[in-house]
C-alpha cells in the first residue's frame, strides 16, 4: 500500500486542459448554520479524489450540491466548463455525474437488473406512447438495455443475484447494485458517498481494487466520501479535507495527512 | 447475456411457471369468451360492468399501486368519461364506438391538469385534494352554466345501436364490446408497467430523490401518469354510459371513489390482474349483501371486506402469489 502512496503522489499524464469539475465558492446555510462555507476544489479528468472529515463537516451536503439535490446560497460548480447550478435535478445523470448514496437509495421492491437498468433511464429515450403500443424501437432499445445492465452485473459479479429483490439482499450486495445502477447511467463522473461503510475488512479490500477498475478500464474519474482512511489513501491521486464546512487541506494523501490542521480535526486538541 | 429469471424456471406438476402463466392467460379467455353463453341477461350485465369497474380499478392502480399518488377521487374522471361519451352521443349524434377515445383524451388532459397541483402534495394531503374533486363533481355536473350540457340533475338518456350481431343479444354484445376494450386496456397498462416508463412510475414511488439523480423528470412523470391512470378510469366511465344508456350527476359520488380504492386493495395494490378480482368483488358483493338483508346490506359488505383484507393482506393477486410459491418445486433433475 505505501508503494502505491508514492506513485499516487506524482501528477497524473492524462490530467489535460482543465479540471473536470471545479467548484468555487460553495456557500450553504440551514437555518444559521454554516453547512459549507466557501469550500473551493477541483477534481481532474481521470483522478479519483477523496473527500474527507469527520462528521459533520459537509461532506455528504456538498455531494448534495454536486448532484443538484441541494442548492447552494453561494458559489458556482462547473462541470466539463459548464456551469451545472441552473440544471434541473434531473438531468445531472445525463450530463455524466452519477452517484450512490450513503445509506443506500436503491427501489426496493425491485430486482436487481431492473434497478440497474432505471441507472440507464438517461441513456434511454423513449416515452409513454411508444411503451404503451411497445412499439419495435422500444424492443430494440429495451433489449440493448437489459444487455448493458446485464454486462454490468456480471462485471460486479452480481448474476446469482441478478432477480432477487434488493431489499432481500445483504447490505454489501446491496452497496454493489447501487454501483451498477450508477454506472448504467454511463456517468464521466462518479460520486461514492462512504461505498466502504457497513463492508467487511475484506469486502473493503475488494472496493479498492474495484473503485481502481472502474477508472483505469471505463475511464471514470471518480470523487469519493469515506472515512475509511486508508482506503482513501491508498486510491486516491488526491484528498480534500473538510472540517465545519470549511476546506482545511487539498493536496496529495501524503500532503494531506501531514497537514496540522487535519490532523488536528481528527485527533482534537486540548489548547 | 441474460440468463432467465429462476422464477420462472420453478415448476408445479411438472410444468414450468412461464407455461402455467400463458396457460391461466388462455383459459381465462376461453372462459371469458364463453360466460355470456353460460349465464342469463342480468348476470351478463353485471358482468360487463365488473368488466368496466376493473378498468376504472386499473387506472388508479397506475397511479397509487405502481406509481404512488393517493386518489379519492377517481369518480371525477369515471364521470368526465361518461359525460363525454353521453354528451358526444347526444348533441352530436356521434356513434357510441367513436366516443371512447375521446373520453381517453378529455381525462388524459383532465388529469394532467390536476396532476401538475397535485405535485406539491404528498400521500394524505394529495389524498385530502382529490377527495375534494370527488365531491365536487356531482354538484359542478348540475350546476346551472353546464346544466345545457349535462342534463343538470336529470342527467342525460344515451341511446347506442342495437346489437349489430343477430346472434348476440344486446346484453351479450355490450359484454363483448367492453371485453376488447378492457382486452386493450389490459394490454396497454402491462405494456407501460413492464418498460421504461413502469420503471420510472415505480422507481419515483420506492426513492424519489434517487430517482431524480437517476436522472427521472419526477414531475413529468407524476403528472402524466397521473393523465394516463384518468384516461383509463375515463374509458370505464365511457363504457358505463353507454352499457346504463344513462348518466346523472349523482351516479358518480365519494362513494364511487372509495368503491375503487376498496376494488384496488382487494385486487392487489400494484398488479395488474388484481384489477379484474377488485372490479368482481366492488360489483358483487354490495349485490350479495342487498340479497342476504336489505337492512343490513353495508354491514355485511363490512363483513366481506374485512374478511376479504384479513385472508388476503396482500389482494387476491398477493394471494395467488403465495399459493403458487408454495406449490412451486425446483425442476428436478
Amino acid at each position: 500500500m505505501s508503494g502505491s502512496l508514492a506513485e499516487r503522489s506524482e501528477p497524473d499524464p492524462r490530467t489535460a486542459s482543465g479540471p473536470l469539475l471545479d467548484v468555487s465558492g460553495i456557500k450553504l446555510s440551514f437555518g444559521g448554520i454554516k453547512a459549507l462555507d466557501d469550500v473551493s476544489f477541483t477534481v481532474d479528468s481521470g483522478q479519483i479524489v477523496g473527500l474527507i472529515g469527520p462528521n459533520g463537516a459537509g461532506k455528504t451536503t456538498m455531494f448534495n450540491c454536486l448532484s443538484r439535490v441541494y442548492v447552494p446560497n453561494e458559489g458556482q460548480i462547473r462541470f466539463k466548463g459548464q456551469p451545472i447550478l441552473k440544471e434541473p435535478t434531473h438531468r445531472i445523470a445525463d450530463i455524466g455525474i452519477g452517484r450512490t448514496f450513503q445509506n443506500l437509495a436503491l427501489f426496493k421492491t425491485m430486482t436487481v437488473l431492473q434497478n440497474v437498468m432505471v441507472g440507464g433511464h438517461c441513456t434511454t429515450a423513449s416515452g409513454f406512447i411508444g411503451n404503451a403500443l411497445r412499439l419495435p424501437s422500444v424492443r430494440r432499445e429495451e433489449d440493448e438495455l437489459v444487455g448493458r445492465a446485464w454486462s454490468l452485473i456480471s462485471y460486479l459479479g452480481l448474476e446469482s443475484v441478478a432477480h432477487a429483490r434488493v431489499s432481500d439482499l445483504p447490505f454489501g450486495t446491496q452497496k454493489r447494485v447501487e454501483i451498477g445502477r450508477a454506472l448504467a447511467s454511463k456517468p464521466t463522473l462518479l460520486l461514492m458517498d462512504e461505498p466502504a461503510g457497513g463492508l467487511n475488512h475484506e469486502e473493503i479490500g475488494g472496493l479498492g481494487d474495484l473503485i481502481r477498475q472502474i477508472r483505469d478500464e471505463r475511464d471514470i474519474t471518480v470523487l469519493i466520501v469515506e472515512h475509511h482512511m486508508s482506503l482513501v489513501m491508498a486510491i486516491s491521486d488526491k484528498v480534500v479535507a473538510l472540517d465545519f464546512g470549511r476546506k482545511l487541506a487539498e493536496g496529495t494523501p501524503a500532503e494531506v495527512q501531514k497537514d496540522p490542521e487535519v490532523i488536528r480535526a481528527y485527533l482534537g486538541t486540548n489548547d | 447475456m441474460p440468463t432467465r429469471n429462476p422464477a420462472d424456471m420453478l415448476q408445479i406438476a411438472g410444468i414450468e411457471m412461464v407455461s402455467w402463466r400463458r396457460i391461466w392467460l388462455v383459459a381465462g379467455l376461453v372462459i371469458a369468451i364463453a360466460l355470456p353463453f353460460l349465464f342469463e341477461g342480468f348476470t351478463v350485465f353485471q358482468l360487463t360492468r365488473a368488466l368496466i369497474y376493473a378498468i376504472a380499478i386499473l387506472g388508479l392502480n397506475l397511479l397509487t399501486g405502481f406509481n404512488g399518488q393517493f386518489s379519492l377521487g377517481h369518480s371525477a374522471f369515471f364521470a368526465i368519461g361518461a359525460y363525454t361519451t353521453a354528451i358526444m352521443m347526444d348533441r352530436w349524434e356521434v356513434a357510441y364506438y367513436w366516443t371512447i377515445l375521446p373520453a381517453a383524451a378529455v381525462c388524459f388532459v383532465a388529469g394532467f391538469l390536476f396532476g401538475l397541483p397535485a405535485l406539491r402534495l404528498e400521500g394524505l394531503y394529495l389524498a385530502l385534494a382529490t377527495f375534494a374533486l370527488a365531491t365536487a363533481t356531482p354538484q359542478i355536473l348540475k350546476y346551472e352554466p353546464v346544466a345545457k350540457f349535462t342534463g343538470g340533475v336529470q342527467g342525460l338518456d344515451v341511446f347506442p345501436d342495437d346489437s349489430p350481431v343477430s346472434f348476440l343479444s344486446n346484453d351479450q354484445w355490450w359484454y363483448y364490446f367492453t371485453l376488447v376494450v378492457a382486452l386493450i386496456a389490459f394490454l396497454v397498462a402491462w405494456n407501460l408497467v413492464r418498460g421504461r416508463t413502469g420503471r420510472a412510475m415505480i422507481a419515483i414511488r420506492d426513492n424519489p430523490i434517487a430517482s431524480k439523480t437517476m436522472g427521472i423528470n419526477t414531475a413529468l412523470y407524476k403528472s402524466l401518469t397521473f393523465g394516463v391512470s384518468a384516461a383509463f378510469t375515463g374509458v370505464a366511465g365511457a363504457l358505463e354510459a353507454i352499457v346504463i344508456q344513462f348518466v346523472a350527476p349523482d351516479s358518480f359520488t365519494f362513494l364511487l371513489a372509495v368503491s375503487f380504492l376498496v376494488g384496488l386493495v382487494v385486487g392487489g395494490i400494484g398488479s395488474i390482474p388484481g384489477a379484474i378480482f377488485g372490479g368482481l368483488f366492488i360489483l358483487l358483493i354490495p349485490n350479495w349483501a342487498d340479497q342476504i338483508s336489505q337492512g343490513l346490506s353495508w354491514a355485511i359488505y363490512g363483513l366481506f371486506l374485512i374478511g376479504a383484507v384479513y385472508v388476503m393482506p396482500a389482494g387476491a393477486a398477493g394471494l395467488v402469489r403465495l399459493v403458487t410459491m408454495r406449490l412451486a418445486k425446483k425442476p428436478s433433475g
